[in-house]
């Protein structure tokens, strides 16, 4: 149920301290692999850590739209240009999935918009890159939702019911993403000389930044260890890279492009493919704020929401209108 | 912001007919017809759905999780509810 009014009446009843028994025996639920819903009793910090995670993951979707706006006009073609339209499509209602489940953990819809337009609140630092060529479009397809999937095919199970429904219905619409953005590669690839020297200067720059999706290092990583014992992570930030780089960089092979990474090699022995250092300075930069376009992000969004005003407020005039008339 | 939040609503999709309708998900919008429309772009965009219901979602009659043990507890003690209460003698067919 995701049902914002019962959920606050729910809150009403656990305020207080949690004590000791009622944190065992949460634990003890989700070691059970028992779906937490959301009007269950539920440790204070589970719910904030759930409120941040899933508040950031709707926030990416919808700033995520902008980098690939940018080529909806300039698509090479209809067909490209109709399924650019439908992945932003889906991105929007990514976001909206997600922003339902952040809900029913009772902090309001409004209230989390507000935190995005304020810049109080953080989305995934890879969306403050730019898209320069419609390569870029190829590579986002491929890297970034291909590393999207990682890290969320593990959610699906997550133990908060809410998040994981949504996830599974994410997910479903992912697959789509990534094999249009190979797709799109490919061609690039199979065509002229300049064609394919756009595929690969789109790889060299989206390749690190998208390792730097999955987080830092997991003896950096804060909130890790006790996301993993609530069972809302499911794998460590460094085991989901490592699954990343292992399937991509075939990929990469497969289209004939070089992965920028001069220590990439593969390991016989454990079958994984070792990999450069992350620039982590420049993970911290774009975190902070000082990416290439995080103010443009921030500002365009804005503005949309300020464009938008008028229509949000016709809209709540004729339902106030419509609303009396049936009274009367 | 707007000056007043939009009400949720519920949103239930049959997926063919023959299928009873499944709670989707949610979404806020100014009134019904906007959320019917909403429910379609937001949850049936790849043919998900048959028929969509939208329902406010402060308008849900629910039971509450912390009473769930003595909400369904009378049914608890009746097995003699399921058929694998009765024991049959060998031999007995097709019942």
């Amino acid at each position: 149920m995701y049902t914002q009014g019962l959920d606050q009446a729910g809150n009403d009843k656990q305020s207080g301290v949690e004590t000791a028994e009622q944190l065992a025996a949460f634990q003890k639920r989700v070691d059970a692999e028992e779906k937490i819903e959301a009007k269950d009793w539920m440790p204070e910090a589970y719910r904030r850590t759930l409120i941040r995670q899933i508040s950031q993951h709707a926030h990416s979707e919808i700033i995520g739209m902008q980098p690939e706006g940018n080529w909806l006009t300039r698509a090479p073609s209809l067909k490209r240009k109709a399924i650019l339209l439908a992945k932003v499509q889906d991105e929007a209602g990514h976001g909206l999935y997600l922003y339902s489940a952040a809900e029913t953990l009772g902090v309001s819809r409004d209230q989390m918009v507000a935190d995005l337009l304020s810049g109080k609140a953080k989305y995934s630092s890879i969306f403050n890159y730019p898209t320069l060529t419609w390569a870029d479009i190829g590579a986002i397809g491929w890297l970034v939702d291909g590393a999207a999937i990682m890290n969320q095919i593990p959610l699906c199970r997550c133990s908060y019911g809410p998040y994981a429904r949504a996830m599974v219905r994410v997910c479903k619409e992912e697959s789509f993403h990534q094999r249009q953005g190979f797709d799109i590669m490919l061609t690039l690839c199979r065509g002229t000389a300049a064609q394919k020297a756009m595929a690969q200067d789109a790889l060299n720059r989206w390749w690190w930044p998208s390792l730097m999706m999955f987080g830092p290092n997991d003896t950096e990583s804060k909130h890790s260890a006790q996301s993993m014992a609530w069972k809302i992570k499911r794998f460590s930030n460094d085991e989901l890279r490592q699954k990343f780089v292992d399937v991509t960089v075939q990929q990469a092979e497969f289209l004939g492009i070089r992965v920028p990474d001069d220590e990439l090699s593969f390991d016989p022995e454990s079958g994984h493919y070792t990999f450069g250092e992350i620039d982590w300075q420049e993970f911290i930069d774009v975190v902070a704020g000082n990416g290439p376009c995080n103010k443009q992000r921030l500002e365009k969004r804005q503005y949309a929401h300020n464009e938008g005003e008028w229509v949000r407020a016709a809209a709540q005039a004729y339902a106030s209108k419509q609303a009396a008339r049936a009274a009367a | 912001m707007s000056k007043q939040e939009w009400p949720l609503y519920e949103v239930f999709i049959r997926s063919k007919a023959g299928l009873s309708h499944r709670h989707a998900g949610s979404l806020h919008a100014a009134d019904d017809q906007m959320a019917l429309s909403n429910a379609r772009d937001t949850y049936t965009r790849r043919s998900e759905g048959v028929s969509l219901w939208v329902v406010r979602s402060d308008r849900i009659v629910a039971s509450d999780p912390t009473e769930t043990s003595a909400f369904f507890e009378p049914a608890e003690d009746k097995i003699y509810r399921h058929p694998t209460f009765y024991e049959i003698p060998e031999g007995v067919e097709n019942l």
